[in-house]
């Protein structure tokens, strides 16, 4: 496949890093020193230009090229780059923005501006912090379908209470689906009589709030979800997004912001937030509001120094956990290593979403179980596809094992699949598929 | 001093308004005829506006019209049309020197403070009332007609019908609507003002044929019996401007149960916002039905009416025995004690249509609510301050104010706690501009203080004029006169009038009805050296 990325900075050189060893990849960049510098370090073809231009692009040539991912700092010269692209060429583009509300107009007709998949820096970022708060006992968690869907692995431990209990007992919330059960290695997709073991870990899929439920009802020692207390500080993009995407999980965070107006604005958008406005950095004020018996404290600021001092600053006034936001990427592992418990690069983040479209093609998101011993998938159905039109139980029968429906979003409303539902082309299905079935179904689906 | 303020506009527009108010005196003019009265009353006030009117267009040649001018237009219309409405009363009662003989020389409207008191409280909705004798005996159909047209005139506004079909007012409409509509600001229904203005006065005038057409309805397959066509009309007229004038001495005790059940649910119509009848007739009926302030008025009227029918039906709400002096007597007494203790329907009844009648502010009253105990009657009285819902013709605080009132004080006591708390106030998941609440104290500050002083003023110039009157009785006509409501309890008891009060005291009550009316800052402010200042 022939790939051309534009921008050469961190999320462009990480992804061409990534690709170029099995794809033919091109890299444009403005800087010409940067573009020097590639030509050495990678095994790609590093060209000087802008991206926007229409002779660049031929130059990087465009017509054969398969793929064209817009990776700059701008989200704009990103946007105009992809359109570009398509009005010259065939190729699939991918557009990296920063302001959600270019996503927003995106995901309304997901043809607009000539980009077929646009990922989000800061709402990427949110929600792989938003990930690590609230399921405590869970080993991963991934969303679906814009938040609609969660996929979370849980590890069983011999006094978790529903250990040697059957799916089936173990099973009762609505909107959950048990997609499979790890065990020793071996992927085995439950049945209702199918006992948890200690030890076992086991993959559902469904609802924020039904995966939230279940996790209590595994350890219910360590109540996650809503009593959990989180405080972010700093409300940047990705602050907000964080206390938004919390609160739609039922959280009540606590958001502090410096600057008078911002806050205003904050507190307005953010219903469920408590907006405080002060310096995070006034120890009276932290110890009056006793932010050191908050559960995780997220710091969003704009400065990757000011991350850092905040989130030991909370540290030391006993908060749990600490995540901190890292712009610059090589700082995270020595952010981690002097104190900060999780450091999220929002550039990684989105090198690395790209990274992993870029491998599976056509489904809409991916996330991977232990690894490689699983795949969940979202797919948006096509009339071709061997579910739509059909009752979930026929369907089922004419793929092989390992596939496990988890969960079917219609209008981004959520529906529960159960044997007799009727999956309609447009819908939105998050499926569970067994690494051995992989090959055997993708393309059907 | 130069005057900041284009008078000359403002006054240019109320003569347009007078010219107009001609063509709704036919109405009048028109049922006088039929029941073959003299229409010289009515001939005479149509003359006298449209000279008035044209005399006043004079004053400017192109109104501009701008945020003062709005409201010196807007008080100055309700003033000119309570003066001018009131010359069929005076006519009625004097009739005209050599051309005509008086028609009811015993009127109580001959006296001009009287008639003034009446078409204020018509036009302001007040449904407060110094007729005295309530009777076709007394004043002529055509005349009792006009009395409730001011309230059907009054209650979606005179200006917004004004905005609604007069073109000069398609700039500074907005403006103005908002001087006169009830409740804090004016929602746009659509792009263009005079269409909004349409579309509430249709909404309006649909639920009024509506309701005729039922009450009729009920005659005529005798249900109602007594609800003959000028009484339905009559009632029609009064229940959705939530005015509360009706030609019945008994008011709605004259009618059957059934006609009050379908006067109950105008009521309610009466005190809700407008505009949701307008999202709901252009296909959003949900936004009825998640409408918060919608959600608290109905809620508030459920709850009071639960508790009050709860003691009407065990007996505690009602006296034993009547007070001498009273508006009702022992026989009437025995007889509502019988009909409501221990029976379901006439309990649920009475207390749900009085307290419907007294939170819309319309006033009609089911039963003499002066046979109530007193811990019932301050429940009366604590109810004329809740008010409808803004935007409709209901008058008082009205339950969006209180709600971001109460809001706003869970918001202190929050950020007492928790000082460098951000939190907005919202309403309906909208947040509420800072500026937006600090009017809203500010109005509600100013109803309070002005229903106090109102009250120590009227209780000061009864005990000068020699008239007996309790504190509650006083505390009751301001709230009822200030809020729109009508009724108070005692002397100006639903079956009562406000005929007894000096004419001081009764004009004192005009400017109440006005201040009211217009939601007390629209008038206050043109009192104010700085309005008229640069």
């Amino acid at each position: 496949m022939r790939v051309i990325i534009i921008g050469a900075g961190q999320v462009g050189s990480s992804i061409a890093a990534d690709l170029d060893d099995t794809h033919e990849v091109v890299i444009i960049d403005c800087d010409p020193e940067r573009v020097d510098e590639l030509n050495y370090s990678l095994d790609v073809l590093a060209l000087h230009g802008d991206g926007t231009s229409v002779e660049t692009l031929e130059e990087a040539g465009v017509e054969r090229a398969d793929m064209v991912i817009a990776s700059t700092d701008n989200d704009e010269t990103n946007i105009v780059t992809c359109a570009t692209a398509k009005a010259i060429s065939e190729a699939f583009t991918i557009a990296r923005v920063k302001n959600t509300e270019y996503l927003r107009t995106w995901q309304r007709s997901e043809k607009a501006f000539g980009i077929d998949f646009m990922v989000c820096t800061n709402l990427l970022a949110a929600e792989s912090i938003v990930r690590v708060v609230g399921l405590p006992a869970a080993r991963d968690v991934d969303s679906f379908a814009g938040g609609k869907v969660q996929m979370a692995e849980f590890e069983v431990d011999a006094e978790s209470p529903v250990a040697n209990q059957t799916v089936s007992e173990a099973d009762r919330f609505d909107s959950l689906t048990f997609a499979a059960i790890l065990r020793d290695g071996e992927v085995t997709i439950p049945r209702g009589d199918t006992v948890i073991g200690p030890g076992d870990r086991i993959v559902v899929i469904g609802s924020p709030q039904s995966v939230q439920g279940f996790a209590s009802s595994v350890s219910p020692d360590e109540p996650p979800g809503t009593a959990e207390e989180v405080v972010i500080v700093g409300g940047s993009e990705i602050g907000y997004h964080v206390a938004r995407l919390l609160e739609e999980r039922g959280f009540k965070p606590r958001l502090i912001e410096q600057d008078a107006d911002r806050a205003r604005e904050l507190a307005e958008e953010l219903p469920g937030t408590i907006v405080m406005e002060s310096d995070a950095t006034d120890i009276d004020f932290l110890e009056r509001e006793y932010i050191g018996d908050a559960d995780l404290l997220v710091s969003a600021l704009d400065s990757d120094e000011k991350n850092l001092l905040v989130s030991l600053l909370a540290a030391r006034l006993g908060v749990e956990r600490t995540v901190a936001v890292i712009d610059t990427t090589p700082y995270v592992d020595l952010f981690e290593a002097v104190g900060v418990d999780v450091g999220v690069s929002p550039r990684e983040v989105v090198a690395e979403e790209i990274t992993r479209f870029t491998r599976d093609g056509g489904a809409e998101n991916v996330a991977l179980i232990e690894s490689d011993k699983a795949e969940v998938l979202e797919i948006e159905v096509d009339a071709d596809s061997v579910l739509a039109g059909k009752p979930i139980q026929e369907s089922i029968a004419s793929l092989p094992e390992g596939v496990v429906i988890g969960a079917i979003t219609r209008r981004r409303e959520f529906i529960t699949p159960r044997g007799d539902t009727v999956i309609k082309p447009g819908d939105h299905v998050v499926v569970f598929v067994d690494s051995c079935a992989i090959d055997d179904v993708s393309p059907k689906l | 001093m130069k005057l900041r303020v284009d008078y000359r506009a403002s006054l240019r527009l109320v003569g347009t308004v007078l010219k107009y108010l001609t063509v709704p005196l036919l109405f009048p003019l028109v049922v006088a005829l039929y029941y073959g009265e003299s229409v010289l009353p009515f001939v005479v006030t149509m003359a006298v506006t449209v000279l008035i009117g044209t005399g006043l267009e004079r004053l400017a040649e192109e109104p501009d019209i701008g945020a003062r001018e709005g409201f010196l237009m807007v008080a100055m219309t309700w003033l000119a049309v309570a003066f001018v409405g009131a010359i069929p009363y005076l006519i009625e009662a004097h009739g005209i020197p050599f051309i005509a003989q008086p028609i009811h020389p015993e009127s109580t409207l001959g006296n001009p403070a009287n008639a003034l008191f009446e078409t204020m409280s018509g036009f302001t909705t007040t449904g407060a009332t110094v007729l005295g004798d309530i009777s076709f005996d007394s004043h002529t159909r055509g005349i009792m007609m006009w009395r409730q047209l001011t309230q059907w005139l009054g209650g979606m506004g005179i200006v917004v019908l004004a905005v609604a079909i007069l073109p000069e007012l398609s700039v500074g409409g907005a403006q103005l609507m908002d001087a006169e509509a009830p409740g804090p600001g004016i929602e746009k229904l659509t792009p263009r003002i005079a269409e909004t203005a349409r579309a509430l006065w249709g909404a309006y005038l649909g639920l009024t044929v509506l309701e005729i057409v039922l009450l009729h309805g009920l005659n005529v397959t005798g249900h109602a019996p007594g609800m003959g066509v000028y009484n339905a009309i009559a009632h029609g007229l009064t229940t959705m401007p939530t005015g509360g004038f009706s030609p019945e001495a008994k008011s709605i005790e004259a009618f059957s149960a059934a006609a009050q059940w379908v006067i109950i649910p105008f009521m309610v119509a009466a005190g809700t916002n407008f505009a949701l009848f307008w999202h709901v007739l252009t296909g959003e009926p949900k936004r009825l039905v998640r409408d918060t302030e919608f959600k608290s008025y109905l809620g508030i009227m459920g709850v009071i009416s639960a508790i009050l029918a709860g003691v009407l039906f065990f007996g505690d709400g009602l006296m034993s025995v009547a007070p001498a002096g009273e508006t009702y007597d022992q026989v009437y007494l025995e007889g509502i004690r019988t009909a409501i203790i221990g029976n379901v329907e006439p309990a649920i009844r009475q207390s749900v249509f009085q307290v419907v009648s007294i939170v819309t502010t319309t006033g009609y009253a089911s039963m003499d609510f002066n046979a109530w105990s007193a811990p019932t009657q301050y429940g009366l009285l604590f109810a004329m301050f809740i008010g409808g819902s803004g935007g409709s013709t209901g008058g008082a605080i009205k339950i969006v104010r209180w709600y971001v009132i109460l809001k706003s004080l869970r918001r202190e006591l929050f950020t007492t706690a928790h000082p460098e708390a951000v939190r907005p106030v919202r309403l309906a998941g909208r947040t509420v501009d800072e500026r937006a609440i600090r009017g809203i104290y500010a109005f509600t500050l100013l109803y309070l203080v002005l229903f106090f002083v109102s009250t120590g003023l009227l209780h000061l110039d009864a005990a000068r004029a020699g008239f007996d009157v309790s504190i509650l009785e006083t505390m009751s006509a301001v709230a009822a006169t200030l809020g729109n409501v009508g009724p108070g309890f005692g002397v100006v008891g639903p079956m009562g009038s406000y005929l007894d009060f000096s004419n001081s005291s009764k004009l004192y009550m005009v400017l109440l009805m006005w201040v009211g009316r217009l939601e007390i800052l629209p008038v206050l402010v043109i009192f104010t050296p700085e309005y008229w200042r640069r």
